[in-house]
């Protein structure tokens, strides 16, 4: 496998990399702020006894 | 086995969260199998020098469960409405949050499509327009449901944005026909052979199927959440079933 050839993508690197990355970014930002909410809310919970 | 049992938010809480790690370990697996086929088997196969292609695995799922997702959130909503069930109306929010980010990712990887492809990051086009619009129900829907302090009242006005915004999603599908647009028509088709190879084809179909698990993962945790923020006066959350 030839890294530098594969990250490049023929020259559409910044495309196919770019598309990616958005879905990582939202798809993970979604997951970690979810977690988050769901800590919070439980911590009310847990508060209130 | 009583189904009706779980439209009830105290039911359906704990089952929810005994269901959520069956969705979410094997979305995780379909998604690496996906970018593993696409990457590393699809390109051997296709033997394309024009590697932008890569993009349709994310785009195309993306923008189907952007529409998927609109869909099932107007029947639930409207379910909601109709027959008083908080629960379905819980769906309808919790499927709101997950149908707007897909309909986004949809739309930029859609421009990161079109720039070197079509030669323009956007245009105002039938297809991606109307995606667009897609994206602003998703946003009118989420923002009037947060502007109504009563959440019945929240899910009612709601209701109405969603069921009435369905009609734009067979635009988008149809849109490419319809109109004569600079976005190229349906990748696949029913009834007709495709115009990609086998492996593409699969790592297209395995990346929507990971989309649908991830989808029914977060979609359940939400839900869980909302219910939780809701019924913090009912019994059963002060009992302390959280």
């Amino acid at each position: 496998m030839n890294w530098p050839e594969f990250f490049s993508m023929g020259g559409y690197g910044l495309y196919v990399w770019g598309s990616y990355l958005t879905a990582l970014i939202v798809l993970g930002g979604e997951v970690v702020l979810l977690m988050r909410r769901m800590k919070s809310c439980k911590r009310i919970y847990r508060d209130r006894e | 086995m009583n189904w009706y049992k779980y439209s009830s938010p105290s039911a359906f809480y704990p089952l929810a969260g005994k269901m959520i790690p069956w969705f979410a370990i094997p979305a995780a697996i379909l998604f690496a199998l996906a970018l593993y086929i696409g990457f590393f088997v699809a390109p051997a196969m296709a033997g394309d020098q024009n590697q932008v292609y890569h993009i349709i695995f994310i785009h195309v799922a993306a923008a189907w469960m952007g529409m998927f997702l609109y869909v099932l959130m107007a029947i639930y909503a409207g379910i909601g409405w109709a027959f008083n069930a908080r629960l379905a109306s819980m769906m309808a929010s919790s499927l709101s949050i997950t149908g707007a980010l897909f309909t986004l990712i949809s739309l930029v990887t859609g421009a990161f499509w079109g720039k070197p492809t079509w030669g323009t990051w956007w245009a105002w086009d039938a297809r991606i327009t109307s995606t667009l619009i897609l994206l602003f129900l998703y946003i009118g829907f989420i923002s009037l449901q947060s502007a109504i302090d009563d959440p019945r009242r929240a899910d009612r006005a709601g209701a109405v944005l969603a069921i009435v915004g369905v009609i734009n999603v067979p635009i988008i599908y149809f849109s490419v026909q319809w109109w004569n647009t600079l976005h190229q028509g349906a990748t696949i088709r029913l009834l007709e052979k495709p115009k990609m190879t086998g492996a593409m084809l699969a790592a297209m179909f395995i990346m929507l199927a990971a989309c649908w698990l991830y989808s029914i993962a977060v979609v359940l945790i939400r839900l869980r959440c909302i219910i939780l923020e809701r019924e913090q006066n009912a019994a059963w959350v002060a009992e302390g079933a959280a």
